[in-house]
């Protein structure tokens, strides 16, 4: 009796202690997780534009895959999102088929699909982005530009990932729509790069991990990792997405970003 | 002398020739599709015609990109080759076009589609081209243009200027085709204007984006892509003859994303034989992930109206179409989508459809149509499609 009640003070005054410590830390450690969102984001600024080719393998539970193949156009928006262009070729039935992107920083972004058997732009709600992209395990929110602006961040730890000393972040998603309640990031300390990430879902029950690898270096300053697999814990299905034939400074401008432009792009 | 002088410019035109089409560095890009068809109806046809009506589709794409990219020749020529109906079996030249552009301007010379229009059961401004009536029962196969085509696309919004120097003749089941009027459309088409199919036809279109909400409107001046008919003796029975008419047509097309719903609207007055005004509009709502799933699910729900009632060329002058579609976001892009549209003045007539579509491979898929007809007014425009309800499945292979 004695001794249960005496444990129960304890943990009384450890839980006590612990809350204290943990308003204090999460306040510092709110500061701290912004400041390293923020270089990574200044590390990756100036890039201007980009071209690359996508393979897309999907993987189910049983080993069975499938692959898509698309072509992507990126250009960097100064003061907002990044503008995007996605066009498949494979599967070969949506040959064709363009789905532009305008995303914004605070403001919901602008999306169209172009229909190349209508010869059909069609503008499309983009609210909700937490549906799947081409039937794979990424949602169009996992595949939109990083801005500070998407998340609160907090610094969690410091960890090693492997042989590589990471900080580990927490990203509260600031969009109600979101399908996530929370993303854990590991970022590696020299180059502020992510090499994972933890999707969980509205439940607040780990969704998907996303690991990042194969990373080159662009104009001498920009990472990019040609490979990511994403993994849904509770399907068993994954994605890989393989990057190659990567470019930058294509000479890209804003009129390749147009949606009228849709109907004679290839 | 003289001889050198004429034969300039046919050294000039096929040097520029062979410039076009010369594949420079780039080589031809091939791709396209084969179909096989199959459509079972429920019942014969009421002048007796078969149930079965089988189909090969074959439309290639080639594709020339030139001048490194600034300009490009798109030839996709179409067959179809049907067991049932000779007027089914048909080709056309759905896109043979040079395209080229500079700066915010696009310039197509030759044939091709362009698709105007934001609803989703009619497409009323939709005017620039003629429809394959015999491939669907949608409407929504086109066959090819000729046209001069200039685009400007600017900050304040988009200009399109078409100058349609031939028109097409809409293609109508025969004899022994389903989804045919009691009388067939066989007897040669007839023109209002001495031109005839000539008559160079031509159309404007603006188009802004206002932030959320994105708005066009279109004039088209020249002759009428729907025919009116004409009841004709042809030796021993009766036969419809089109008449195309001459008509103008002014054009508005809104759509409007306000959260998870577009609202869309589509307009027309039309001055023709008769005058009227045809109507659109209703929204589209999406649940993305219903139940927790990875399913989306769309409602879609419009109202058409034609000022000329039942005299209406198109159907749906009092009607209302509600739609739904699935999708289940998997790997195979499995959709379905299904679909009603109900006369508001006669409970009687109504007409549903089943679309439903999955892929087999990365170049192999199948689809799977369903139309049912329902109409027990003999004064209806399509009292005559009651025997015609059918069930279609296609294989599809892409390359």
């Amino acid at each position: 009796m004695k001794i249960v009640e005496g444990l129960g003070l304890k943990i009384l005054t450890l839980v006590f202690l612990a809350s204290t410590s943990v308003t204090n830390i999460a306040f510092a450690d709110a500061q701290r997780g912004l400041e390293i969102a923020q270089e990574r984001k200044t590390r990756d600024e100036g890039w201007g534009d980009s071209m690359a080719s996508m393979e897309m393998i999907l993987m189910d539970s049983q080993g069975a895959s499938s692959t898509r193949l698309m072509r992507l156009k990126n250009l960097e928006i100064d003061g907002d999102g990044d503008k995007g262009l996605t066009i498949f070729d494979q599967p070969r039935d949506v040959k064709g088929t363009a789905f532009l992107n305008h995303s914004h920083i605070t403001d919901v972004d602008d999306q169209w699909l172009y229909l190349p058997v209508l010869k059909r732009v069609k503008r499309i709600s983009s609210r909700n982005k937490s549906g799947p992209f081409m039937g794979s395990e990424f949602s169009y929110e996992d595949l939109s530009s990083f801005e500070l602006e998407k998340y609160s961040f907090n610094y969690v730890k410091d960890e090693q990932l492997g042989d590589i000393a990471t900080f580990v972040l927490e990203q509260v998603p600031t969009d109600k729509h979101s399908g996530y309640t929370k993303q854990v990031t590991w970022l590696d300390r020299e180059h502020y790069r992510p090499l994972k990430v933890e999707f969980y879902d509205r439940r607040g029950a780990l969704l998907k991990t996303l690991t990042f690898s194969d990373y080159q270096q662009y104009l001498n300053k920009y990472w990019r990792a040609h490979k990511m697999v994403m993994v849904n814990h509770l399907s068993g299905k994954s994605t890989e997405l393989n990057t190659s034939e990567l470019e930058f400074k294509t000479g890209l401008t804003d009129r390749d970003f147009h949606k009228n432009v849709l109907k004679r792009i290839r | 002398m003289r001889r050198s002088g004429s034969s300039t410019p046919i050294l000039l035109a096929s040097t520029f020739l062979v410039g076009l089409f010369t594949p420079a560095s780039n080589a031809i890009e091939l791709s396209g599709q084969i179909n096989i068809e199959h459509r079972q109806f429920f019942e014969k046809g009421l002048q007796g015609q078969n149930k079965q009506q089988s189909s090969l589709v074959v439309q290639p794409e080639m594709y020339w990109q030139l001048d490194e990219g600034e300009a490009s020749f798109t030839l996709t020529p179409f067959y179809r080759y049907d067991s049932l109906d000779n007027e089914r079996t048909h080709g056309d030249i759905r896109e043979a076009l040079y395209l080229t552009y500079w700066e915010d301007y696009e310039l197509r010379v030759g044939i091709s589609k362009v698709f105007w229009g934001v609803t989703e059961s009619a497409h009323l401004v939709d005017v620039v081209n003629q429809t394959d009536e015999v491939e669907s029962v949608d409407g929504e196969d086109k066959l090819g243009q000729p046209m001069l085509h200039f685009s400007a696309i600017k900050q304040w919004g988009t200009v399109d200027a078409l100058l349609l120097p031939y028109f097409r003749e809409r293609t109508f089941a025969g004899d022994d085709g389903r989804l045919r009027p009691t009388i067939p459309v066989l007897a040669e088409a007839s023109y209002q204007s001495s031109h005839g199919q000539n008559h160079i036809d031509y159309a404007l279109r603006y188009s802004v984006m206002l932030d959320d909400w994105d708005v066009g409107v279109s004039y088209f001046q020249g002759t009428n892509r729907d025919p009116y008919f004409q009841v004709v003796d042809q030796g021993m029975r009766q036969v419809l003859t089109p008449y195309y008419a001459q008509s103008k047509q002014v054009g508005v097309d809104v759509q409007g994303i306000v959260g998870d719903w577009l609202w869309k609207f589509e307009g027309i007055y039309r001055d023709s034989l008769d005058h009227h005004i045809g109507l659109v509009g209703g929204f589209e709502y999406t649940w993305v992930g219903v139940f927790d799933s990875i399913w989306d699910v769309g409602v879609i729900s419009e109202y058409l109206y034609d000022s000329r009632g039942n005299n209406a060329q198109n159907i749906g002058q009092n009607d209302l179409f509600v739609g739904s579609r699935f999708v289940f976001n998997d790997e195979a892009g499995t959709e379905v989508l299904l679909g009603i549209t109900q006369d508001l003045d006669n409970s009687d007539i109504f007409n549903g459809k089943l679309e439903a579509s999955s892929r087999l491979t990365n170049h192999l898929k199948w689809r799977f149509d369903a139309w049912l007809f329902e109409n027990r007014t003999p004064n209806d425009r399509l009292y005559f499609a009651r025997k015609d309800d059918f069930v279609e499945l296609s294989l599809e292979y892409y390359f």
